[in-house]
């Protein structure tokens, strides 16, 4: 439904992998390092590097006076270098755990993703079939040269970029620790000026320059970070605040009220790095079908194919990504004998965490073009049944040849309006809704977004969700003794679209729970946001970002349902503390409302005129 | 008949329990299956996947199950791509293409000599034959235009089985297929 994420999987046109690359530098400056001093760079000192990379070039004037001098850099580096991990230590990801000897300095979306050996506890099968995996693809001697080089090439462009991203890092740091003396900050205290009045209008006109607007946004970010060291004497932190979006939006191209929406989310610095994650495409990545084959077959066919692939993560036993191929990943006989689907990682997290076991009946309530329809369905092994609805008639067909393709048995595919479920079909285990929203996660993919989303279509959207997520609640058989869970996601990341929307059901059904989604990574959901108070619980849920975690921006909660009953026993006891807790923000009070009464006389010449108009359209003519 | 094994005699034999062709195979069928006719398609089903269906209105339904063909216009029953798993597991004559043939038979083309990597050998002229990879990936079904022998003698560019339906149509005929 509406989902433009899903629209790209689908692609009947033969598709041709980028290349990946798991970043969140700007596309200026990964070109600039990249290219320039890929050779170079490896051998040279930390110091070097540092120097060029956080900051743009800008104006003469102004660049040596913010950067300090290379030794320092190095002192700064060294620093880090001995307690990288003090640094990192509000950070939700152990580095120690799993930061490699040749990678001292991984930033934490590196984690995700890692692909080195690590030991795991769990010693099942499948791990140690991941394992061979691992060996199989890198010892593999019949593979042509070409791609090991290309695979060692793309491994080694990320190292590049992260090794960067935590210089980047540490060059924040620095600035905010700031070993700098008195007489350089009263210096940098002079040199960040706002535009005036007349700058402004000039930028209008004539059009900034990029350089020029990149470098504001840096500095503003620094100024934020400590403002009462930074600050001009009279600007204040709102000033700031606001040339920073009104360049935020002129830089990447988005409107200012999305800009500004986006924004809020973050702190400063977070907020560019998903700025600048947001420009880089994500690394394609497909989803072995495992009604048909193993990960480990599919990841050999491939090979043989002159394909580049590397299992996604730990966290995934079918998930491989693509760094290089010679042939269209779109277009293999393996494609279209069903051996795999091209589907981005963030899309098996909602999977995941709905879990669906065999024989049960499940319900997907927006689900073109069938990636997850189908995982679903591979996770049940054909058993049970699930029901693949989507709204959108046209993009039924995607998805109905999608689940014949895959070899999934036991799907039935409806077009209905995802409002009108219970009334169609109730009584399901797990309802999985993947709800129609703004895409503001997928940016990456479909950079429209930034420019087409009005505070109305959120509203639109927001309100859609709302019902929806009623609906998928109403779905589920509460007395299933297996399940009772529904999933809500969102491939967008604002907040009115994902916990708001939560918040709201908790609120109207007091028979449902926030549970762990059962997911092993990702952000914790917001419970208090820009004045915006959610359910104490609301912690359960988890957000992805591409700037984080290298996929797209992403939003996964677990609903379990109770039985109605079991709920009116708990109400009676304590039915006064639910009054206050069910206390929303979003929605109006309907007892605040002033005191309504009916006019009748005014009333009774609307009525007489619609009756006349029913008439009319009955063929009747009207007795007046 | 074409695609049936020697104790099963049509399609509606492949689905009953009692036409089991092997041992290997029964426990598979204990789930009682069933034909259904939605519009002019025929899908093959679980019986308690068709119960629930029911709850669907049929202009809203879609596809379920797997989807073994269409009846045309003029009433003759053309068997589809969604039946290649049914005839791949119980096809008695297949034909295997080497891996440069793969891509020009997921477009639509015939099967020619050149492409001819492994043949049943008993097979007869004009006799509906499964089409698989060499890694025993089906890829779709067609009909033999040759008998084994005689494709023997045949030169390369000659052509050995008939394209009926391939996967490539998941993509091509996405539109019309259900």
């Amino acid at each position: 439904m509406g989902r433009k994420s899903k629209q790209k999987q689908q692609d009947p046109t033969p598709h041709q992998p980028r290349q990946a690359h798991g970043t969140r530098v700007t596309k200026r400056k990964a070109k600039e390092v990249a290219v320039g001093n890929a050779s170079k760079k490896s051998k040279q000192s930390n110091s070097i590097k540092q120097a060029k990379l956080p900051r743009k070039p800008k104006d003469p004037e102004s660049s040596p006076s913010i950067h300090s001098s290379d030794e320092e850099d190095l002192e700064a580096l060294q620093d880090l270098g001995s307690d990288d991990a003090s640094i990192h230590d509000d950070d939700e990801y152990d580095l120690d755990a799993a930061s490699d000897d040749d990678m001292p300095q991984q930033p934490p979306q590196q984690l995700v993703f890692s692909d080195e050996e690590e030991d795991s506890d769990e010693g099942s099968d499948d791990d140690e079939e991941d394992e061979e995996d691992d060996s199989d693809m890198s010892d593999d001697d019949d593979r042509p040269v070409k791609e090991k080089l290309s695979a060692k090439k793309s491994k080694k462009l990320d190292e590049l970029a992260l090794l960067e991203a935590a210089d980047a890092e540490a060059e924040m740091i620095r600035t905010n620790i700031s070993t700098l003396q008195p007489e350089e900050m009263a210096e940098l205290d002079d040199d960040m000026v706002l535009p005036t009045e007349e700058d402004k209008e000039r930028e209008a006109v004539e059009g900034a320059d990029a350089q020029t607007v990149y470098g504001r946004i840096r500095d503003i970010v620094r100024i934020l970070g400590d403002l009462r060291r930074f600050k001009a004497t009279n600007r204040s932190r709102a000033d700031y605040t606001q040339q920073l979006i009104a360049d935020i939006s002129s830089y990447y191209g988005y409107t200012p009220f999305l800009a500004e929406k986006l924004f809020s989310m973050f702190s400063p610095d977070e907020a560019i790095a998903f700025f600048d994650a947001n420009e880089t495409p994500r690394p394609v990545t497909i989803r072995a079908n495992t009604l048909k084959t193993r990960r480990r077959d599919l990841a050999q066919a491939l090979i043989n194919r002159g394909v580049s692939l590397e299992p996604i993560g730990k966290w995934t036993k079918v998930g491989l990504q693509i760094f290089d191929s010679s042939v269209p990943v779109g277009a293999t006989p393996e494609y279209l004998a069903g051996h795999y689907m091209l589907q981005s990682p963030s899309s098996f997290l909602p999977v995941m965490a709905l879990d669906p076991q065999p024989n049960e009946r499940v319900l997907d309530m927006a689900s073109a073009p069938g990636g997850k329809t189908s995982y679903m369905s591979a996770l049940m092994q054909n058993t049970g049944v699930v029901f693949a609805n989507d709204a959108n008639a046209a993009r039924t067909k995607s998805l109905s040849a999608n689940v014949h393709r895959l070899g999934c048995k036991n799907v039935v595919v409806c077009t209905y309006d995802g409002r009108q479920f219970p009334k169609v079909i109730g009584g399901f285990d797990r309802v999985l809704l993947d709800a129609p929203c703004s895409g503001t996660g997928v940016v990456s993919k479909d950079q429209s977004v930034k420019v087409n989303k009005t505070e109305r279509d959120f509203a639109l959207l927001s309100h859609l969700q709302k019902q929806l997520i009623l609906c998928a609640i109403d779905s589920i058989n509460t007395k299933s003794s297996t399940g009772g869970y529904v999933v809500y996601s969102t491939c967008s990341v604002t907040v009115d679209e994902d916990e708001g929307v939560v918040d709201y059901a908790l609120r109207k059904r007091p028979n449902v729970k926030l549970v762990h989604t059962g997911l092993e990574f990702g952000v914790e959901g917001f419970t208090n946001i820009t004045g915006k108070k959610f359910h104490k619980d609301m912690h359960l849920t988890r957000r992805f970002y591409p700037h984080v975690h290298n996929m797209e921006g992403f939003f996964v909660s677990k609903l379990h349902v109770q039985p109605r009953s079991v709920v009116k026993n708990k109400l009676a006891q304590g039915e006064k503390d639910d009054d206050d807790s069910g206390k929303g923000v979003l929605v109006d009070d309907e007892d605040d409302q002033p005191d309504v009464t009916f006019n009748d006389d005014e009333d009774k010449e609307l009525m007489q005129k619609n009756q006349r108009r029913k008439q009319k359209a009955k063929g009747v003519k009207p007795s007046k | 008949m074409a695609y049936t094994t020697p104790q099963g005699k049509n399609l509606v034999h492949i689905i009953n329990p009692s036409g089991a062709a092997s041992e290997e195979d029964v426990d598979d069928d204990e789930v009682s299956l069933l034909l259904r006719l939605q519009k002019d398609k025929v899908f093959l089903l679980n019986t308690s996947i068709n119960n629930l269906a029911t709850s669907v209105a049929r202009p809203n339904l879609i596809s379920l199950g797997s989807c073994l063909g269409k009846f045309t216009k003029s009433g003759k029953f053309k068997l589809g791509i969604g039946s290649l798993d049914v005839l791949a597991r119980w096809a008695r004559y297949k034909v295997w293409v080497k891996p440069n043939g793969e891509l020009p038979f997921l477009y639509g083309n015939h099967v020619v000599k050149a492409h001819l990597g492994r043949i049943t050998e008993d097979t007869p002229e004009h006799q509906g034959v499964v089409v698989l990879s060499m890694a025993d990936i089906p890829l779709g079904f067609g009909v033999s235009a040759r008998s084994t022998v005689d494709t023997r003698k045949l030169d390369p560019t000659g052509l050995v089985v008939f394209h009926q339906a391939d996967v490539g149509e998941y993509l091509r005929d996405e539109d019309t297929l259900f």
